[in-house]
């Protein structure tokens, strides 16, 4: 089984510099495109590897590429932003690349501006990844050294600078349009689309926010071809995916496989199903803000296309477990706070609703609550949801809201009917405010 | 007033940007890298760089959770609150902190030592309950494992 985004990552998880890098392959992609692959030949061959956005939404990368406009009378300068925000809870994938393979996002990042003839990146770290910022600042440095950035491409006119941005906090970084407003120095509020990013993005020029994973895949894709990309996936999207699981499972972790996994081979097969003594509830596939499967679904290949729409959808690939022994209401409750803080606080239903509803989640938790508080849940998990908020904050808050509202709902009658959490009661839990 | 040193870091950063505001993150981090924390006093020294108003870079220092605009310990514990390391028991990780240092989320130690902060998933669920110091990360850690980690950071 093929892993190319991590195969040569250290398992002690010390740095590979760029001799290392060098030798095992790295950069080589930027002689196939030097030696004649034109940015449209490149924007086809991602198009037809069928390369879909690692970062949650899973849009096909070339289809979000084919908005910037190209040519010499486009504007200037473009930019490529890779979005290594990484702060989705329960997700550490990004980090995993970031950390054991800082040039991958270098030469992936030249590859993505050749694509594009934009001549500037930024990589938009988020600032608790002092590690990574360490190993970035090394690679990029070495880049230069080595020619690799700031000179033109050899037999081209292609020349690429990388900048890394140190963020300074707030989840709200990771949508894009917010993020292109951290980078120019701002309060990190979305913008209003359209205009999309890649007409008028950061300084109004055409900007395209890409995620670290997405963006890992360019340099396999560029040297293997795009048959050979599908050949790695078991389902119609191409590539690899790093999963991730974490909970109370036997060995909580990330493995890189083929796109199209199901989750019943990660949880039981990989992660080593689940501990002593404890029973699988349930799972968030992909992040806080993707709605739980249950059983029933673990036989779902994990990937864009085949989580029915009415069910949810993959986000990040990197999994929440929900056990016996925790307490869905909590564990949503959990969420909610973190949404609520998390909150940029620009459209009213998300800064005054997303409170809300973590204050009703504790008023379950600690026994208050009553049946027109669980209508009340029911009527947030709508109206915060798809459609009534400036950007995908509080739809995604609501995900697993609704979702536990439907497949736990035993679980919130009992806390009403038993005035009190039958699991944290027990454990002196929640007693830590918002 | 800013010292050289931070205006010659400042003028390096700013110069991927095309104007001078886009630096305000930057200069922000920069100036609390050197005193600890963002008092009115830098507030200004670093609007005054800018060329923008107090207000505005106040503005920007409020809304993001990495600058402080109260001074914190020596040292700060950031303390992932989300929800992997809620499952594997942050709480009670918090609760040793709050017994062994007498302080609760968001205070510093009497000694100005530790402060203690919430923080927004750190990226290492496979490892959590996760706990940052300074720059550290650590994980798997439990109540027990508390205070043989804080000694490191006088």
């Amino acid at each position: 089984m093929e892993r190319p985004l991590t195969q040569y990552i250290h398992p002690d998880g010390s740095p590979r510099l760029l001799r290392e890098y060098v030798k095992d392959g790295g950069y080589r992609s930027l002689q196939i495109l030097a030696a004649g692959m034109a940015p449209q030949d490149l924007q086809r061959l991602v198009a037809e590897a069928g390369l879909r956005g690692r970062g949650g939404a899973g849009f096909p990368t070339a289809s979000k590429w084919s908005f910037v406009p190209m040519g010499s009378d486009a504007p200037k300068p473009k930019y490529i932003v890779a979005n290594a925000d990484e702060m989705e809870p329960g997700t550490f994938k990004d980090r995993v690349l970031l950390e054991g393979e800082p040039h991958g996002l270098v030469e992936s990042m030249i590859i993505a501006g050749y694509a594009l003839e934009a001549e500037v990146g930024f990589i938009f770290l988020r600032g608790e990844y002092h590690l990574s910022a360490a190993r970035l600042t090394q690679a990029i440095a070495e880049a230069y050294a080595e020619g690799y950035l700031g000179k033109p491409l050899p037999g081209t006119a292609f020349r690429f600078d990388l900048h890394l941005h140190a963020s300074a906090g707030r989840y709200i970084c990771g949508e894009e349009t917010a993020l292109l407003n951290a980078l120019e120095g701002k309060r990190a509020i979305p913008r209003a689309k359209p205009p999309y990013p890649q007409t008028v993005g950061l300084w109004g020029q055409p900007t395209i926010v890409q995620n670290v994973e997405t963006l890992y895949n360019l340099p396999h894709i560029v040297n293997h071809g795009s048959a050979w990309y599908q050949s790695l996936s078991r389902s119609k999207d191409g590539g690899t995916k790093i999963y991730g699981i974490s909970g109370r499972v036997t060995h909580p972790g990330w493995w890189e496989l083929p796109l199209g996994t199901t989750a019943r081979e990660l949880l039981e097969q990989h992660a080593g199903g689940m501990v002593n003594d404890v029973s699988f509830r349930g799972l968030l596939p992909g992040g806080a803000s993707t709605a739980f499967l249950t059983e029933e679904h673990l036989d779902l290949p994990m990937d864009f296309s085949s989580i029915p729409s009415q069910v949810g959808r993959l986000g990040t690939g990197t999994m929440i477990v929900l056990d016996d022994h925790t307490c869905p209401v909590g564990f949503v409750l959990n969420l909610e706070k973190f949404f609520a803080r998390e909150s940029c606080g620009w459209c009213t239903p998300c800064r005054e609703g997303l409170p809300w509803v973590a204050r009703i989640l504790e008023s379950f938790e600690e026994g208050r609550a009553t049946h027109d508080d669980l209508a009340l849940l029911d009527m947030h998990a709508d109206l915060l949801g798809p459609g009534y908020t400036f950007c995908a904050l509080a739809p995604g808050a609501m995900a697993p809201l609704q979702s536990a509202l439907k497949y736990f709902r035993d679980d919130f009658v009992r806390h009403i009917t038993l005035g009190r959490c039958p699991v944290n009661s027990k454990q002196k839990r929640h007693k830590v405010l918002v | 007033m800013l010292t050289d040193i931070e205006r010659r870091e400042l003028d390096d950063a700013l110069k991927h940007y095309p104007d001078k505001r886009a630096g305000a993150i930057d200069a922000l981090l920069i100036v609390q890298r050197r005193r600890g924390w963002i008092s009115d006093d830098s507030l200004l020294d670093i609007a005054q760089f800018l060329g923008m108003t107090g207000d505005d870079v106040d503005s920007i220092a409020t809304f993001y959770n990495l600058i402080f605009r109260k001074p914190v310990g020596r040292h700060v514990a950031f303390l992932c609150d989300s929800i992997s390391c809620w499952i594997m028991g942050y709480e009670q990780v918090c609760a040793q902190i709050k017994k062994s240092y007498e302080i609760d989320l968001g205070q510093t130690t009497r000694d100005g030592r530790l402060t203690c902060l919430p923080i927004a998933c750190l990226g290492h669920c496979e490892r959590a309950p996760a706990l940052m110091i300074d720059q550290d990360v650590y994980g798997d850690v439990t109540p027990e494992k508390v205070e043989s980690i804080v000694e490191k950071y006088k």
